[in-house]
């Protein structure tokens, strides 16, 4: 074992309750870098997953038919453009693009829906609805309906619709009895509602209706081609990526799930800035403390560091034994620190199970490694100074005494 | 015999203007190898002055200090360090052992700090020189369970462990009582006899005195 870090250890051992309180100290900041790590990773977890888990993460939809100016900039001519209303945008195609699309990496479903609105109507009742026709073997590939089904099936027939709970609610109609969906293209059907669910969505529950993909072929008069394609990816922070790749392959509009949620990504950076924030003051408090226990040792011990000058130690072997003690103080700090704090964190299930109002810290985001190496070169940062401070002890000043 | 070292009009001042204090004065002296000398004076004359600046531990205002064929007053902080670990040995009127080391580590200290580690073969050494001293059935005791006359016999084996040419003690019994002093000073008699080793001892102890060869005084910040 090298001579310095024997001395260091020694040190160390010496005075077991004074090193174990700093190394409790040292500890605990880590386990705060720790926690507050799983808990603003959680709950961006918790609150995108809440946000995003029951929306596709990219909208595949026909582009926007724009007019091309065949004219020059010329000043002398006033061009006004009209937007054509007559045709509806459609993906007439759609069947062609799917392959393409489904063949890109980190896409985990895909779905071809037909939407529009209309009314639900039961009785004197009637509530607007958006409907979105779906593939029958697809209900639950964008929102999770099966998962949160509270009556009924999710099986999905050319005569029934699945509608959310509140919707039910405010129709007073349930599983098994029959509703007239009429839409804005003044076309009607007469469905049996065959399922209700729950997502925890306002937007859904109470506004959203869901049928087959030939209901609403009929519903919306169009014979063939849909409206547009929605992704479910397994990496949702690939969306932007995902988005450009289909529209520069497909020629489409793509449009990712953080387009329209700017204030959602803003929140989380706001959220982790502060974590960062309290992270650094956690490992600021851990270099103070560890440099003012090692400048009192350092004090203390200034007659022995004396000593050991005379005795032929260089004042580089002296700044070795107090940097590595403060190197062992770090280094272990931070490992217990560490390992509380995934012990602690352990029982909490992961933010995309959490149950709402739980707390959403995320053990898979406690930055371990990250807490542990720097602590570690904070600690050696904060033996510099009570090192050099020790390595300028004058023998001469501590040998009478 | 051949000389050790060599000291010329050498002259330590502290302070500066009205704190001005003029200790040592222009004082030469020279001692042999093999030496046991006694350095005398009375309080404040400047004896622990003297020793600090033949330490290396210290550097005079002026004159020349040359051992084994070096000019000590002219050498780097880190030429000194090594020197210092080589060729001298200090014995402390307090011990000045390492408290939370045993009376072993404390004595191979010197020999661990310049290899870098704890040989087998400096063990080895440190033990020899702990029976030497009579401290054989000490070896792993904690140095602050010791006694005071044990304590500054370890520290003469410490001085001792890496066979240094010169070994300095200033008032090694200062702190004993009549018995330890005694048997203190027997030992570093044996010592010089057996190995050679020289050493200069500044004390206020008419026995320690008589006991060596030579009688060093120091006055008005001279020897004689
Ligand atoms: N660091 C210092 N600063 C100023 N004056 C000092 C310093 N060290 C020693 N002196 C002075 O130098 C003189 C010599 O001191 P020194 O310790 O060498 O004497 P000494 O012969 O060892 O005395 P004693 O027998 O009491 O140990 C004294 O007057 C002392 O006050
Ligand atoms: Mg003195």
């Amino acid at each position: 074992m090298p001579y310095a870090l024997k001395i260091a250890l020694r040190y160390l051992t010496a005075s077991k309750a004074q090193t174990g309180l700093l190394i409790a100290g040292v500890a605990v900041g880590v386990f705060v870098f720790i926690f507050m790590s799983a808990l603003i990773g959680g709950l961006g977890v918790f609150l995108v997953q809440r946000t995003v888990g029951d929306i596709s993460h990219v909208t595949v939809e026909a582009p926007g038919r724009e007019a091309v100016s065949l004219l020059s900039d010329n000043p002398d001519i006033l061009v006004v453009q009209q937007r054509g209303a007559t045709q509806r945008e459609q993906l007439r195609t759609a069947d062609a693009f799917l392959p393409m699309i489904a063949a890109i990496p980190g896409i985990a479903a895909t779905s071809q829906q037909i939407v529009g609105n209309g009314f639900l109507v039961r009785g004197q009742a009637t509530a607007p609805v958006s409907v979105t026709g779906i593939e029958d073997n697809k209900v639950s590939a964008i929102a999770d309906i099966e998962g949160n089904l509270v009556d009924g099936s999710t099986a999905l027939t050319n005569s029934t619709v699945l509608i959310g709970s509140a919707l039910a609610e405010d129709l007073g109609v349930s599983v098994g009895q029959v509703v007239r969906v009429q839409s804005d293209r003044e076309a009607e059907r007469t469905l049996v509602v065959g399922g209700i669910f729950e997502l925890g969505v306002d937007a859904l529950d109470a506004r959203s209706a869901f049928v087959s993909l030939a209901t609403a072929r009929t519903l919306f008069e169009l014979p063939q081609g849909i409206s547009r394609i929605e992704i479910k990816l397994s990496d949702l922070n690939q969306a932007d990526a995902v988005a450009a790749r289909i529209a520069s392959e497909t020629g489409l509009k793509a449009t990712p799930w953080t387009e329209g949620n700017a204030s959602l990504l803003y929140g989380l950076s706001a959220q982790r800035n502060s974590g960062d924030l309290i992270k650094a003051f956690a490992l600021i408090t851990i270099i103070i403390g560890v440099a003012s226990a090692l400048l009192l040792s350092t004090y203390r011990r200034r007659s022995e560091i004396g000593i050991m000058r005379a005795m032929g130690a260089s004042r580089g072997f002296i700044i070795f034994v107090f940097v590595t003690q403060g190197t062992l103080i770090g280094l272990i700090g931070g490992l217990v620190g560490a390992g509380l704090g995934y012990l602690s964190l352990s029982p909490f299930p992961v933010p995309e199970l959490a149950p709402p109002g739980g707390l959403p810290v995320d053990v898979r985001q406690g930055s371990y490694g990250l807490a542990i190496a720097l602590t570690t070169i904070g600690a050696i940062l904060a033996s510099i100074l009570p090192a050099r401070s020790a390595a300028r002890v004058d023998p001469v000043t501590v040998i009478g005494q | 015999m051949s000389a050790l070292l060599e000291i010329r009009d050498l002259v330590k001042t502290y302070g500066e203007g009205e704190a001005e204090t003029r200790v040592l004065r222009g004082l030469n002296l020279t001692l042999e190898e093999g030496e046991l000398a006694a350095l005398l004076g009375p309080s404040g004359s400047g004896k622990s002055t003297l020793l600090t600046i033949l330490g290396t531990l210290m550097k005079p205002t002026s004159g020349t200090y040359m051992m084994l064929g070096e000019e000590l007053t002219k050498a780097s902080d880190r030429e000194l360090t090594e020197f210092r670990n080589r060729h001298l040995g200090f014995v402390f009127q307090f011990h000045h052992l390492l408290p939370d080391f045993t009376a072993l580590e404390n004595v191979i200290f010197p020999t661990a700090v310049q290899q870098g580690r704890e040989t087998a073969a400096a063990r080895d050494r440190g033990r020899e020189l702990l029976e030497r001293v009579g401290l054989g059935h000490r070896i792993d005791y904690l140095s602050t369970s010791l006694s005071g006359g044990q304590k500054q016999r370890v520290a003469i084996a410490r001085a001792l462990m890496n066979r240094p040419e010169l070994v300095l003690a200033d008032e090694p019994t200062g702190n004993l009582d009549r018995e330890s002093a005694e048997q203190v000073m027997d030992l570093i008699k044996e010592i010089n006899e057996n190995e050679k080793t020289t050493f200069l001892i500044s004390t206020h102890d008419d026995k320690i005195a008589d006991a060596c060869k030579r009688q060093i005084r120091v006055k008005d910040g001279l020897a004689e």
